[in-house]
């Protein structure tokens, strides 16, 4: 009998803390196989930020260098000029990535750094409780914009992918979602795609992954994974924005 | 014998940290240590190392991070407001125990103060300056040769005990030029850093962190970091003594002033006052004892800062009674520096009020 299922190599056999419905289990799975297919477990230096994401040494087996919040990509800079033969990797939140880490990743990706970063994008912070996020969507309620994000006094919701995507250094820029099977699929092709990138020395590449945060938006599993598609896409295209070898 | 160069105190610390073996420089641009980074820029490419001019010293110093968690000898360098700026991953280095050098050539402050020689950051340095209570090694070289000389030491003591390591000086000693003979780095046993990121290859997985969430083990990391320092304190302690065997009055100072403050010791000698000068080499660990020592002997301690005292109180912890302990300074800014004869005229009040 042929095995078509199994866990990537590069994650570990352990349960996680993500609460019910959260997608950053899914996300690592697609980093995981991405890891896999290219074979590069064994040389990768994963780098962590501050969030739900900051255990990411719990569920990869993988070398892991912690970063300060907002600063995985200076950090990641700083690994991959060390160890150029290295696969380096930074797994970001949005308040991390968006808003206190803007001059890391705008600077990183401008330099062309070799590496790669995968951007969870669900519109608000996490780990602290479900405070507003620079990527929370005009409307939206949240534990520091109770009324709604006002456009007027928090601005608008930073499309990531599209201004990365305006940089020299920048060689892959795209958003994908996870909220349904199709997009889930589409999702691992496109984190498999940017991983190439690295690979083979190709220059920066970044994915914008969006995804649910149940327990913040106080909604059930489903009815978050549909805002995903009701909300968010319509604001936050899927779509790849940028693809040039040696940018 | 070595051949003797003609440098500033910058270069000469550029030059320590590539014999040292440091390949990979961090930093932003900031007013007294430009010239650091300068030299580092042309020099390094040329050793295969990286240069990278950072968009923040923010960014530098998580850069710095990022190579040390790879086992690689990395500094970066700045100035007070940089330095301020790299707190936070300063601490986060000294949480995750990751070696590297950090050189401040500070500058006059609060705020944008000014850019002349100030000894206003002794706090910031010695007591630890980011958040969470930890304490990394702070060398004061007076010279343009322990410029060079103590950032070798810097490196290995960074590797020795898995601690990011200051050198602080200011504009009097990082862009003043004297002789520097360049000697080979010193041969020194260090531990293997079995601890560095490399991809883990079927081995062990590796993690550089300093988030510790499970019961008892941040209390325990405190504990064995506050234990690595009881270490340095016993072992690592630096001081420079200049008649001090008889003297009656024991002068306290370190880096630039202290330069002044020797001149203004051996005035006092011409004089017929028995003063003696005491220099702190490392200002954390302080020594504390070879200081008490003295005090004792002298009797009487006149501290002097370009500050408005600051390293008075490690040294009236030091002296802890034990002598008369009193203080000039100057506060930092355009003018302010003393002179040699200023310092004396301080030296020669202390004997009137004795009379």
């Amino acid at each position: 009998m042929q095995q078509v299922f199994r866990r990537p190599e590069s994650l570990k056999d352990v349960q996680t803390h993500f609460c019910p419905g959260c997608h950053h289990g899914t996300i690592h799975r697609l980093v995981a196989d991405a890891m896999d297919h290219f074979g590069v477990q064994q040389r990768t230096i994963g780098v962590a930020s501050v969030g739900c994401s900051v255990f990411l040494y719990g569920y990869f087996d993988i070398d892991v260098v912690e970063a300060p919040h907002g600063r995985a990509p200076a950090v990641a800079t700083g690994v991959k000029r060390a160890r150029p033969d290295s696969f380096v990797f930074t797994y970001q939140g949005d308040g991390d990535l968006a808003a206190i880490g803007t001059a890391e990743i705008i600077h990183a990706a401008n330099r062309g750094e070799d590496i790669t970063v995968i951007f969870v994008n669900n519109t608000t912070y996490g780990m602290t409780g479900g405070q507003m996020a620079p990527t929370t969507l005009v409307g939206q309620k949240t534990s520091t914009s109770p009324y709604g994000r006002d456009k007027s006094k928090d601005g608008s919701p930073i499309r990531m992918a599209e201004l990365l995507a305006q940089l020299g250094g920048v060689a892959f820029s795209a958003r994908v979602a996870v909220d349904s099977p199709k997009h889930v699929l589409e999702a691992k092709k496109v984190i498999r795609e940017a991983f190439g990138f690295q690979v083979e020395g190709k220059g920066f590449s970044f994915v914008e992954v969006l995804s649910a945060c149940p327990t913040n938006w106080g909604m059930t599993p489903l009815a978050a994974t549909a805002r995903i598609g009701a909300e968010m896409i319509p604001y936050f295209p899927l779509g790849v924005f940028k693809k040039e070898e040696n940018a | 014998m070595s051949k003797r160069l003609f440098v500033k105190g910058n270069e000469a610390a550029a030059m320590g940290a590539v014999e040292a073996g440091c390949r990979y420089y961090f930093g932003y641009p900031i007013t007294p240590q430009s010239d650091i980074p300068e030299y580092l820029s042309r020099e390094l490419p040329k050793l295969d190392g990286e240069f990278i001019q950072a968009e923040s010293e923010i960014g530098a110093i998580n850069m710095l991070l990022g190579a040390s968690a790879c086992g690689r000898r990395a500094m970066t360098s700045s100035s007070s407001p940089g330095i301020s700026l790299k707190q936070e991953g300063i601490s986060y280095m000294a949480g995750a125990e990751l070696p590297g050098v950090i050189i401040n050539i500070s500058r006059s402050g609060p705020g944008l103060g000014g850019i002349d020689a100030s000894q206003a950051d002794y706090f910031q340095a010695v007591k630890g300056g980011g958040h969470g209570g930890y304490h990394i090694p702070v060398l004061a070289p007076n010279s343009v040769q322990e410029m060079y000389d103590l950032t070798m030491h810097a490196f290995d003591l960074a590797d020795l005990y898995r601690t990011p390591v200051m050198l602080l000086g200011d504009s009097v000693i990082g862009q003043m030029k004297e002789a520097l003979v360049p000697n080979p780095r010193p041969v020194r046993e260090l531990p293997e850093k079995s601890w560095a990121v490399r991809g883990k290859s079927n081995a062990e997985q590796r993690v550089v962190k300093s988030l510790f969430l499970g019961d008892g083990e941040l209390e325990a990391h405190n504990w064995h970091l506050h234990a690595k320092y009881q270490v340095m304190k016993e072992k690592e302690c630096i001081s420079e003594e200049y008649e001090t065997a008889d003297a009656d009055l024991l002068v306290v100072g370190f880096g630039s002033v202290s330069r002044i403050a020797h001149t203004a010791v051996a005035m006092a000698r011409e004089a017929g006052l028995k003063a003696g000068l005491f220099r702190p080499v490392t200002l954390f660990p302080f020594p504390e004892q070879a200081l008490q020592k003295a005090a004792a002997r002298a009797g009487k301690v006149l501290v002097v800062e370009l500050n408005t005292g600051q390293m008075v109180e490690d040294v009236r912890l030091s002296v802890a009674g034990a002598a008369k302990v009193s203080f000039y300074g100057r506060p930092p800014g355009a003018g302010s520096l003393p002179s040699p004869e200023e310092l004396f005229e301080v030296i020669r009040k202390q004997y009137d009020q004795a009379s």
